[in-house]
């Protein structure tokens, strides 16, 4: 770490008519955020790093020492956690829900988003004020009465009706934030295309949505991992149907107190946590790039 | 930014209101231009399809709730009588569902604060923890911890949950291992989350150690927003690290604090994957107990949908009132008027 602080050389691409010279002050306050930050770092990869070692033990290993290494780097767990615990279905499961309610919220969101944004007319404000009040009240009142929602529609306990439910309760986050991204875009493009004789569905899809591109993609990403991690949605109206992964790692666990297998649960675990992960690292840049947005409206 | 959106369509109003109010209300839409089959299927598919979704399986539901917690509905039985607000009195004078609303209290003042603290103090260090030379500057690889930090966010709650429940454990756990393996013996075979001095706050810090990465990625973007003159302005006054970050930081990016600061409330009023699965029955003496749990014990193991919905009432209204306050105490302690970029 401190070798970090009292390198030299400077990478700053701006010009800079002097070096400053570095005071020993800085140098305190440089050791000390390194300090702090590496304590935060690791407080964060810790416990990930020893969920992901612990899922090649042996559930006698693990109770021996917490911190001792496996006896053999195997894949027992991972195999008892993807067939035997039914992890990899409800992973296939998640995979297809997330990505079946994603495509449909994007489109249908995008596709409100710009008519509230793009055309006035009586009640577009009040739909605007509806979609705001989705993103405010909690979920948990909704999920008595949505139960029996989708009961009368035959669609309790199926990953259709999940599917659908996901995208109303994503629509108005990808609403709110597509909105604005809508309004901000130039009007002369709109009239330009409507002048080539481009109808209202062709300059959306083959104008509009083109440009929207970076708004999308940040919504996108932001829906995926709300999706992905929703819980309260899938063990309400889907207890007894096709379960997602985050419903099944809850069952998984909650029968760990009968049948002790603590490695397979944390094989379970890691199998949850690590492609969301290493998706992220692939993508971090962009995401970064996309709270920056969010935030900046 | 939002109020110049508020004021342009504002004018676009103004200009339909010109048009004959005799004219049917279809022309208005757009200026005087036929309705063409494009336009209506348009209309028709854009919108209608994804307010028809939304209205059946969110606006819907909502207002139902309202409706069912005024019966003594179980579910299953094709009566509901009207109760009018028997439900509530029922709540107020049930103790353990006031343990648990207590208990979201000490979420709702504590997590917040907590987390918000821990992540602008991180963010700040990344951002102006460089030189005090010179150009403003950020700590040096501070990309690396800021990519790390965010780890938790991607990672589902449920997880999160079940990870730290492995954590705590107190035999086999990291936490005691760790803490034994320095020789605090007293910690050896201690139950975290078995007692209840312990429970919550061993809960808070897990929900702590998922958000504050976000968060502090969230105040990273902030800062970086803010234009560089202002801190060599403040620099050159003879200001030193903490001077800025008190004076010019924190009321620069008061609005993505207040976010911040509503959207943890809102988790704080919820909380309830975490509390399933650290403490699935509530916690030793209902310690770590939240409204959210007893409201999903209520209907779907007690069948009691009357009762459950009168409960998601309260919570509902627990977090218009926390939002407001939020906004409140932002408005009265002068946010809003002091700085605009």
């Amino acid at each position: 770490m401190t070798t970090k602080v009292s390198t030299p050389e400077m990478k700053s691409l701006h010009f800079q008519p002097r070096t400053p010279a570095t005071t020993t002050g800085d140098k305190v306050v440089g050791a000390v955020s390194h300090t702090a930050l590496t304590i935060w770092t690791l407080i964060v990869i810790l416990p990930l790093l020893w969920t992901f070692m612990s899922s090649f033990k042996t559930s006698s290993e693990i109770f021996a020492s917490p911190f001792a290494l496996p006896g053999e780097w195997k894949l027992d767990n991972y195999v008892k956690a993807w067939s035997e615990a039914g992890i990899g279905s409800a992973f296939l499961n998640s995979v297809l829900v997330v990505a079946v309610a994603l495509v449909i919220v994007m489109v249908l969101g995008a596709m409100c988003a710009y008519v509230l944004a793009r055309y006035t007319f009586r009640g577009s404000r009040a739909i605007y004020y509806l979609m705001l009040a989705g993103l405010t009240f909690p979920i948990f009142l909704a999920m008595v009465p949505l139960f029996f929602v989708l009961r009368n529609m035959g669609l309790l306990n199926t990953l259709p009706g999940l599917i659908l439910v996901y995208v109303g309760f994503a629509l108005p986050f990808t609403v709110f934030f597509l909105f604005s991204f809508f309004k901000s875009l130039p009007h002369e493009i709109t009239e330009a295309a409507a002048l080539d004789g481009a109808g209202e569905w062709r300059t959306f899809f083959q104008v509009m949505l083109p440009m929207a591109k970076p708004g999308l993609a940040s919504v996108a990403i932001f829906n995926f991992l709300g999706l992905w991690n929703q819980f309260l949605i899938p063990v309400s109206i889907n207890a007894a149907g096709p379960r997602v992964l985050s419903q099944e790692l809850a069952a998984f666990a909650g029968q760990m107190g009968y049948a002790v297998d603590y490695g397979a649960l944390f094989a379970a675990v890691s199998v949850t946590v690590i492609p969301v992960l290493i998706v992220y690292v692939i993508f971090q840049r962009q995401l970064q790039g996309s709270v920056s947005q969010g935030t900046s409206k | 930014m939002t109020s110049v959106k508020t004021q342009q369509s504002r004018n676009d109003d103004g200009l339909a209101a010109v048009v004959p109010a005799t004219a049917p209300p279809q022309l208005v839409k757009r200026r005087r231009k036929p309705l063409t089959w494009d336009k209506v299927s348009f209309f028709a598919v854009f919108l209608g399809l994804p307010l028809a979704i939304y209205l059946l399986f969110v606006i819907w539901p909502f207002v139902q709730a309202f409706g069912y917690s005024l019966t003594d509905w179980s579910g299953f039985s094709p009566n509901q009588n009207f109760i009018g607000l028997e439900n509530y009195t029922k709540i107020f004078t049930d103790d353990i569902f006031m343990k648990a609303m207590g208990n979201n209290i000490l979420l709702v003042i504590f997590l917040p604060i907590i987390t918000i603290i821990l992540s602008l103090v991180l963010a700040s260090l990344v951002t102006v923890g460089g030189s005090s030379k010179g150009q403003i500057k950020g700590l040096r690889n501070s990309s690396f911890y800021r990519v790390v930090s965010f780890f938790p966010y991607t990672i589902p709650a449920i997880a999160i949950g079940i990870m730290w429940g492995q954590i705590y454990d107190p035999s086999g756990g990291l936490l005691n291992g760790i803490l034994t393996g320095l020789g605090f013996d007293q910690f050896k075979d201690f139950a975290w989350l078995g007692d209840k001095n312990t429970a919550m706050i061993a809960t808070m810090f897990v929900i702590v150690w998922g958000f504050v990465g976000f968060y502090m990625v969230l105040f990273v973007a902030g800062i970086k927003g803010i234009p560089a003159e202002l801190f060599e302005a403040a620099r050159i006054d003879g200001a030193g690290r903490f001077r800025t970050a008190v004076s010019i930081t924190i009321p620069l990016i008061r609005d993505n604090i207040q976010t911040a600061y509503i959207y943890m409330g809102i988790l704080a009023l919820d909380a309830f994957v975490y509390m399933a699965a650290l403490n699935s029955g509530g916690g030793p003496d209902n310690s770590t107990l939240v409204m959210a749990q007893q409201l999903f014990f209520t209907a779907f193991s007690k069948g009691q949908f009357g009762l459950a919905s009168a409960m998601g009432v309260v919570l509902a209204v627990a977090t218009l009132i926390f939002s407001g306050l939020v906004f409140l105490v932002n408005r009265l302690t002068g946010g809003d008027k002091d700085v605009s970029l």
